[in-house]
Order: C-alpha cells, then structure tokens, then sequence
C-alpha cells in the first residue's frame, strides 16, 4: 500500500500537538466570532467576551450550539465577522425549504479549503498525474467548485464538465481518458445505466477512481459502483457551512473518513438530548469551524448521524475517522410505529445483483396503519425472461427488507429507466402520509 | 430449439407500443406474440424472423429482454389435434409452464409453443411420439 500525503507534517502529527493547535485555534475563532452581530449578542448573554474565556477543549461545552436555523436567522449578514472588502466569495443554500442561508469567504479561507480538499483527493491515491472530470454542479452548491480549485492545486487536467448532459460527459470520459470522476453515487449508476443506450461500454473509459458524496449511501452502494465499472471509489464528506467538500475523506484504506481536526474541532451528541455520545457510539455530529476567517462557526448542528472511529489508521494520519453517514437525523422514518433509516433499505437493494440501482420508497396510510412501498427496477443483464424467478425474486427482496427494518414492504419490480433519475443530488423518499390526512 | 424473446413489461400504457416500436425500427417481423401477465407486470413473449437482432434492439433500446428456449411443435390445424398432444402430455408428466399456439396454414399446419422445465427432454418425447419439432430457425425466415 503506498501511501501520500499532501501535508505531512500535519496530516500525521501527534495527538497533544494536534490538541494544542486546536485550542489556539479555537479562541482565535471565538474572538473571531465575537466580531460577529449573532455570536457578540448569544456569547455575551453567557459571559464569553474574549477567546480567552475558553481555557480548555472542554471550555467548548459552555458555548451554545448553532443550528441551521440561526443560519437562517443571520441572514444575510450577521454571521460576517471581516469587512466586506476581505470578503472574495460568498456561497448560499438554495433556501428550498425557507430563508437561505449564507457562507461568506476571505482568500485565506478559500485557501485553506482548497488545501483540506487536496488532503483528501491526495489521500486517495491521486496525483497531478490523473485526468479529472468534475461531474459536481458548479455555481452556488459548493460540490463543484470545492474539488476544482483542490484538483487544479494539485496539478491535475481539470474538466470542469459540471453535472447533467450525460452523453457529453461520456464523451469527455472517452476522448480525454478521464481517470478520476467526481460525483453524486445516483448520478455515476445513472451514466451506467445509460451507457448502451450512448453507444459506450466500460472498456472505452479510463476510469481509475470515483469521489462520491453529497448523498449519503451504503458500502453496498460502493461496492456496487466499483463492480459495475472496475474502479475504486472513495467516499468524501462536507456541508456548505463547513465550506463544502474536503472535510472528511477516505484514504487508500477506504476505512471511513478521515476528518480534518486541526480545522474543525470534532463533537458527536444524541440528537435529541445533545448529551455527548462516546466514541464508537452512533451520534449527531456537531462541528465548529478553527480556521475560517469570514463565518466562523461554533458548535454547528450538521444534522448528519455517524460515528467517530479513534483508531488508528494504517496510512499514519493522526486525524480521527468519521463512518459514512447513515442519513440525517431528520431522515429518520417512523412507519406503523418503527423506525427506520432510507440508508438501510438502499443497502438491501444494493445487495440484490437481478435489480437495478435506482429505487424509491414510498408511504401511504391505508386506513389507519402505513403502507410502505420499496420501487426497484429490473437490471437487464440479470434478466432471465422467467416470471417465476421474478416472483421469487420480489418475494426475496421482501425478506431481505424485513429482516434489516422488521416491516415487511409491498416490493415492485419496474422496468430499467423507469424510476426517475436525478443529475444532482436524487430524491427517494416520498412521505405521502401527511397529505392523505 | 426455437428462440424467443421474453421481454420485461410493466402494466401501463405505452409499453406495448414501445416494444412494437422498436422491432419496427430494426425491421424484425412478429410471427407470434403473448403475454403473461402478473398485474402489476408482466412478461412480454416474441415469436420473431430474427431473434437475435431483436434482442439487441431491446436491449439498446434499455429494456430487458431475454432470449429463452421453447419448443415449436407443428400439428395438423384440426379439431382434436391439441388433446392428442395433452394426452401426450399427461401420459409423460410433461408440465408446461407457459403455452401458447398459432394457425401457419389454415387447415393444414399449426403451431403449439410450450415452455418447459426440461426443453431438451420433452423435445425428445415429442420426437418419438412422431411430432415435428421445429429446428432453429425454421420459423424464423418462413
């Protein structure tokens, strides 16, 4: 296994160093923050007026979370703690579900993101020597951008080929020899699923390895994915408030992701009563910002539920490891009284080789208890043309799922290309319940 | 043995013409067609001049389709002529699994399609019993 690293120093340095910066790093934060409207009224109101009002770590638990919500109260500009003249980016969420929310950058901050996100794409295995195709949407949703400036410092050919339009991206893929793709895992399955349909077959690419994110998906989902086009995929991790991309990635190890601590400081909390959660146990994970000069961050609700894993890693970084994410802590479904995650069922149909890797799920009442409906299409390579194997293979589906979330679904078969496919980040749970009401 | 192509259809409109569609683009003619329904889908069953070419059609056109074996047994176009060939049927405890029939000549010739568990067996029984089986491709060019 060959190992690279793209800082060093950093990347492996000893747990005490590592703490110690991060306690330097984060009173320069609180006192960055406190430049801030927002944090100025909520920090004096607990008698925080100096960074150094924390003396320790530990000193963080008496700093108050922030959540999306504050955000969105901030907006537009009560969260900016530099002058606007320092301020070179600024990147907004889409404010689909109400007020927008705002991440404001100085050059330094851009710098140091895009130095985070080299980390990770280094860590995988890659170098100035690879092809790059950016399939991630460029413009306000960070996905895009985050990895090209990390791609182009590294020195590797960018094509910033965005996402959508499927057959140019076959194209690129073929004519440039693209061996690294960036992407959302739903929108590489949905370029495989179309590939015939081009005129292309696996064999005409170059693909060497695949960074996923911006959905959270199963080992299933990898695996999937690595077979289907023989390349190995890394899982990466990041949130528009935390920057974007790069805040978490795999190594070559492809052992969870390793997360950046010397730029944030790691808490994991039970979502519903914030109690902090011991290592290893499931938890909410709660991020505060230690180098960004614009919109510091404290104690930031990510909403994402995962795990943090201290051991250490066989590539020698220093920094902890986060598990993929099992979905929000909003994902959670609670159908005829139990509860369950999207996450679980997408790992089940992964695991199901006669199905394809598009699927929906979907819950109605039917009188007074819910119906729970699992849509998957039929993958046309393992199609035998035998209604019986397809009875049976519905009926095993059906175990398959009762047995990961203890409810036995209504499973239907659909044709290839029939389920919708999304070119950004895809949509699969479709809670009809309330509207039934 | 004969091919002939099973193809994944779900019950909604437009299927049926999607397939007949696709077929008519790649020029390949419809000698027999069926389908086993499961109400929600079904499997769409082709008899076809060329069923090589119309699997890929299918298959590029993103559907699933699959080629299966099945045995085209002719019997004369006469009354009694498909009990003779159930009689057959019991007395060899041959189970279909899927059947379906077609008149090539009117009171001459048709053909009886039958899927089965053990294609090459039964082709065997039927054989002795003094049937015709057809051969690859003796149906597909006629």
């Amino acid at each position: 296994m060959e190992v690279q690293y793209w800082d060093r120093e950093r990347e492996t340095m000893d747990r005490e160093s590592l703490e110690k910066l991060q306690l330097e790093r984060l009173q320069a934060t609180v006192e960055q923050a406190l430049k801030t409207v927002f944090y100025k009224r909520r920090l004096g109101k607990i008698g925080i007026t100096s960074g150094r009002d924390i003396a320790s770590l530990q000193d963080i638990e008496k700093i108050p979370f922030t959540t999306k919500n504050d955000l969105r109260e901030a907006y537009p500009d009560k969260l900016l703690a530099v002058d606007r003249d320092e301020v070179v980016r600024l990147h907004t969420s889409s404010g689909t579900t109400g007020t927008p929310t705002v991440i404001y950058h100085t050059q330094h901050d851009l710098d140091s993101w895009t130095d985070l996100t080299a980390r990770g794409v280094t860590a995988t295995g890659a170098t100035r020597a690879d092809v790059f195709q950016n399939m991630m949407t460029y413009g306000l949703f960070t996905g895009g951008l985050g990895l090209h400036y990390a791609a182009e410092r590294i020195g590797m050919i960018v094509i910033p080929s965005s996402s959508g339009n499927t057959p140019r991206q076959m194209k690129l893929m073929r004519d440039f020899q693209t061996s690294v793709i960036h992407a959302t895992p739903s929108y590489i399955l949905h370029i495989h699923a179309k590939l015939a349909e081009e005129g292309y077959r696996v064999e005409d690419f170059n693909l060497k390895k695949a960074f996923i994110g911006a959905e959270a998906h199963s080992e299933n989902t990898r695996k999937k994915i690595e077979g289907l086009f023989g390349m190995e995929v890394y899982n990466s991790y990041g949130m528009s408030e935390m920057n974007g991309p790069g805040v978490a990635f795999e190594c070559v190890c492809k052992e969870d992701m390793h997360i950046w601590e010397d730029a944030y400081l790691v808490e994991m909390v039970r979502p519903k009563t914030a109690d902090r959660v011991p290592d290893g146990e499931e938890g909410e994970l709660v991020l505060t910002t230690l180098q960004r000069e614009a919109t510091p961050l404290l104690r930031y609700r990510s909403g994402d539920l995962t795990s943090l894993n201290a051991a250490p890693c066989a590539c020698g970084r220093s920094h902890r490891r986060i598990k993929r994410i099992r979905g929000r802590a909003d994902d959670m479904m609670i159908v005829n009284g139990v509860n369950m995650y999207p996450s679980t069922i997408e790992s089940v149909i992964m695991s199901v080789p006669e199905v394809g890797t598009n699927y929906q799920i979907c819950i109605e009442k039917q009188g007074s208890l819910d119906r729970l409906t699992v849509r998957t299409e039929i993958y046309s390579k393992m199609f035998t043309g035998d209604i019986k194997a397809l009875e049976g293979l519905k009926t095993r589906i059906r175990e398959k799922l009762k047995s990961a979330i203890i409810i036995s679904p209504v499973v239907e078969l659909h044709e290839p290309g029939a389920l919708p496919t999304y070119e950004g980040k895809a949509v699969r749970v479709f809670d009809l319940r309330d509207k039934n009401d | 043995m004969t091919k002939q192509i099973n193809v994944f259809v779900e019950n909604k409109p437009g299927r049926f013409k999607k397939i007949t569609g696709v077929l008519a683009e790649n020029g390949v003619n419809i000698r027999a067609i069926e389908i086993q329904d499961r109400g929600d889908y079904g499997i769409m069953k082709l008899l076809v001049n060329d069923p090589l070419r119309a699997h890929v059609a299918l298959t590029e056109a993103g559907l699933a389709a699959a080629l299966r074996d099945v045995i085209a047994i002719a019997i004369k176009d006469q009354p009694g002529e498909l009990f003779k060939l159930a009689e057959l049927f019991e007395a060899c405890g041959i189970n279909m699994l899927d059947a379906y029939g077609f008149v090539t000549q009117a009171q001459q010739e048709a053909i009886w399609c039958v899927e089965v568990e053990d294609p090459s067996e039964v082709t065997r029984v039927v054989t002795e019993a003094g049937y015709r089986v057809l051969v690859e491709g003796e149906l597909y060019e006629s």
